[in-house]
């Protein structure tokens, strides 16, 4: 397998959020805007890192029968790593996201990496694939985050990009618009893979 | 006091439904709906280990993590005990109540992973509860849960015969019915319980 392939991956053919519906509760929770799906997905991929990397290193020392409580250590260090460091220097965000922080540690993505790659794979590859998979992820994150801001606020990033005419739907930036948005997203996403697969 | 624990509870199942507006749990949610008698099942099992897990870290976090100050360990402690809680639970059950462990066996190991148990076990802590507010709140997330997922997995059950959009059939029908369910949640949060 090429690095470039293992890289990749992450970016299309198993892109988390839209190919494997995983990792769904921080997707919905905190994409209200761009700026907040860009930072839950930059605190994902730094844990992605650090817990594929020190997993690749120890695989051959951590006993088969314990590895699932020993990657969730694992995982959670590098958590409260990022936890504390989101608390110092982007206070702001860190209070956005609130609780979804700590809640890494059960983003499923990142157990799943860990189990089906980088505790079979060297450090190099490991961080390949964690880079493509964090990547993929803040990639969808941003998208899902970006279309409900436009709709919700008629904004981008905090900037205004709609013109003065656009009513912005205020549902969009509420709960149930986080599902129909991501339904609809999902819905658009099959719909590109069916035309992809019919040429 | 009972005042302030039906309040807890009433938000938690209705006004801040763990599913439908705090999007907790989402992927057992998506995962167990297929059909209700399972939907119940995993239901159960929330509730259940929901009001242990609430019952468990609550004196973990005020009586060891606060005294020492070591409170940023919260994470890593939190999610080890409610790991091997489930682990517990399910040997204590298949030992002492063989039919409680016949229906809710399988789905516990699915539990450790439900993101509602983690985060029922630090609202807690973030909401400043008592020990009997944070069971009271466990255990009507749970009951919110429970809820969200068997009037889901109702709808699925229809939307089984319904003919979808072929693009729409699965999951993402499931998230726009998730998301009109959602709407109709977001009327109780006009009861504003103060």
């Amino acid at each position: 397998m090429s690095a470039w392939k293992v890289f990749a991956r992450g970016l299309w053919d198993e892109v988390p959020l839209f190919r494997l519906v995983l990792g769904l509760c921080p997707a919905l929770a905190v994409t209200t805007s761009l700026v907040n799906g860009m930072g839950m997905g930059l605190a994902t991929t730094f844990v992605l890192l650090g817990s594929n990397l020190v997993v690749s290193i120890f695989r051959k020392v951590i006993p088969g029968k314990i590895r699932i409580p020993a990657f969730i250590v694992i995982i959670a260090s590098f958590v409260t790593v990022v936890d504390l460091l989101m608390h110092g220097y982007t206070p702001d965000l860190h209070k956005a996201l609130g609780i979804f922080i700590p809640l890494i540690v059960v983003n499923c993505i990142i157990l799943g990496r860990s189990e089906a790659f980088a505790s079979k794979n060297g450090v190099g590859y490991s961080l390949l694939d964690a880079a493509g998979m964090g990547l993929g992820f803040t990639m969808a994150l941003m998208i899902l985050g970006g279309v409900r801001e436009i709709l919700g606020s008629g904004s981008l990033a905090g900037l205004p990009v709609t013109p003065e005419s656009f009513r912005p739907v205020l549902l969009f930036i509420l709960p149930p618009g986080g599902f129909i948005a991501y339904g609809l997203l999902l819905a658009a996403f099959n719909k590109l893979e069916r035309n992809r697969s019919a040429d | 006091m009972f005042d302030s624990l039906f309040t807890i509870a009433i938000a938690a199942v209705f006004i801040n439904n763990f599913v439908l507006s705090r999007f907790l749990g989402l992927c057992p949610f998506m995962g167990v709906s297929r059909n209700i008698s399972s939907a119940i099942g995993m239901g159960m099992a929330v509730i259940f280990v929901m009001t242990i897990a609430s019952l468990v870290t609550w004196p973990l976090y005020h009586l060891v993590l606060h005294t020492y100050d070591i409170t940023y360990l919260r994470t890593i402690v939190f999610i080890l005990v409610i790991a091997s809680l489930v682990q517990f639970v399910e040997m204590a059950l298949e030992k002492t109540a063989p039919a409680l462990y016949q229906a809710l066996g399988i789905f516990l190991p699915l539990i450790t992973t439900n993101c509602a148990i983690l985060g029922v076990a630090m609202l807690n802590i973030d909401d400043e509860l008592s020990l009997i507010e944070s069971l009271t709140q466990g255990f009507a997330a749970g009951v919110g849960f429970t809820l969200a997922l068997v009037l889901m997995a109702g709808i699925r059950e229809r939307l089984e015969l319904a003919r979808v959009p072929k693009i729409f059939e699965g999951v993402p029908i499931a998230l726009i019915c998730a998301g009109l369910m959602s709407i109709a949640f977001l009327g109780f949060a006009g009861f504003a319980v103060e």
